[in-house]
């Protein structure tokens, strides 16, 4: 390729962008809008995929046949969730089996939330309530992402994710009208989990020096701080009707910003939680290894069952 | 690490969503053949009942256009403006049409 052409094929892609237009896999991309892409895809679908461990940790042990038809749903859907964001990723070049070798190997991340362990039933529903909630606040604007795949599979995930949030926050309200020690459940939970939620939008803007870039692009649509100030407005009410309290003593409505404000959020935790030394890490990997391991020889045997299958 | 790599190909995806409508594509999965591909689609992109049929097509089977030979590709159409409705004057008071 000549120097004019690729000047000219930068011009395309930018005013494509320009036009708030979708780029699609056989475009021709900048390699650093194609690595971006493929490592925010990877680290969405390792995070669906490691994401079914902290619930599933409670299907055999559901309180209802109800409870428990509802829970494996909601695993699966998370599974189904990684499926469609590998399948994005592959559109650009990546390949699933190292991306997978990626995760358990762990040279690519996933959301520092699922490093946190479930200690009673009434996470299961915190879970869907809080982790499912912030989750829908950074997911529906990724359904403008400008990479057409992930897009979609954004705006199939989006409809899903509904059904979780919804079904956690019945899950809490039923527990609140329960005895006392169901309540004090719920209360605990949401003590463990709100802080946690509001680290899911990643460091505050200061510190994200990434955003603008990742924003010119149009594979983000607004920086951390504002998606995790939307997630707080949306919350507090919910949590008001639920009659739970966040555990956030300066969390107050500001009528002059007319938002709420809340305390500060300890990055420290974060970054070490990141970094490999939060409380499940190494469970959470060791257990993906162990399951991807444990299914090698079924994939063999497929495989030569097919081939098998061609040869007769 | 190659002793990861499964060697499952991959399988482009296709969906009705309900009686009278195309096909339409929504993504891929890997399966070691065509009737696990359509098993796993089944699992992985109906769970919702999307679809009321399903095509699966090896990726490797498909021939596409690329963008870049966009202009030549697709230019026969482009100067056949007359194969659109639009090309026609027609008064407005002439019903029905
Ligand atoms: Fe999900
Ligand atoms: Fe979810």
């Amino acid at each position: 390729m000549t120097a004019v052409d690729e000047v000219e094929l930068r011009q395309h892609f930018e005013a494509t962008i320009a036009h708030d237009q979708r780029i699609e896999p056989r475009d021709w991309m900048p390699d650093g809008y194609r690595n971006t892409v493929i490592r925010q895809i990877a680290q969405h679908a390792h995070s669906e995929i490691i994401g079914m461990q902290p619930e599933g940790n409670w299907i055999t042990r559901a309180p209802s046949l109800r409870r428990k038809a509802i829970l494996i749903a909601k695993v699966q859907d998370e599974a189904g969730h990684g499926l469609y964001l590998y399948s994005a990723a592959e559109t650009l070049g990546a390949d699933r089996a190292d991306l997978t070798d990626k995760l358990i190997t762990s040279r690519q991340k996933y959301s520092s939330i699922f490093n946190y362990p479930t200690m009673s039933y009434a996470d299961v529903g915190v879970i869907g309530w809080l982790v499912d909630g912030a989750a829908i606040c950074n997911q529906v604007p990724l359904c403008r992402s400008s990479y057409g795949p992930y897009a979609r599979a954004m705006i199939r995930i989006c409809k899903e994710e509904s059904f979780h949030q919804r079904q956690g926050y019945e899950l809490l309200m039923t527990m609140m009208r329960g005895t006392t020690e169901q309540q004090a459940m719920v209360q605990d939970a949401t003590d463990r989990f709100w802080w946690p939620s509001l680290m899911m939008f990643g460091p505050p803007d200061d510190a994200s020096p990434n955003t603008a870039r990742s924003m010119g692009w149009g594979i983000k649509r607004h920086t951390n701080d504002e998606l995790r100030q939307r997630f707080v407005d949306m919350t507090v009410p919910q949590a008001q009707k639920l009659g739970v309290t966040l555990p956030d003593a300066q969390l107050r409505w500001n009528g002059e910003r007319g938002h709420y404000d809340f305390g500060p959020i300890d990055w420290q935790e974060f970054f070490a939680v990141v970094k490999g030394d939060g409380p499940c890490n190494s469970q959470r990997i060791e257990h993906r290894r162990r399951a991807h391991e444990d299914g090698a020889w079924v994939r063999e045997a497929a495989i030569a069952h097919a081939r098998k299958a061609v040869a007769r | 690490m190659s002793q990861l790599r499964s060697d499952w190909p991959l399988f482009e995806v296709f969906l009705r969503g309900k009686r009278g409508l195309n096909h339409v594509h929504v993504g891929s999965l890997h399966a070691a053949d065509a009737q696990m591909a359509l098993r796993h689609a089944r699992d992985l992109y109906t769970r919702r009942n999307e679809g009321v049929s399903i095509w699966v097509v090896a990726a490797s089977d498909i021939t596409a256009s690329s963008p870049e030979e966009k202009d030549p590709f697709f230019a026969p159409a482009g100067d056949k403006v007359y194969r659109h409705p639009t090309f026609y004057d027609i008064p407005d008071d002439v019903p029905h049409m």
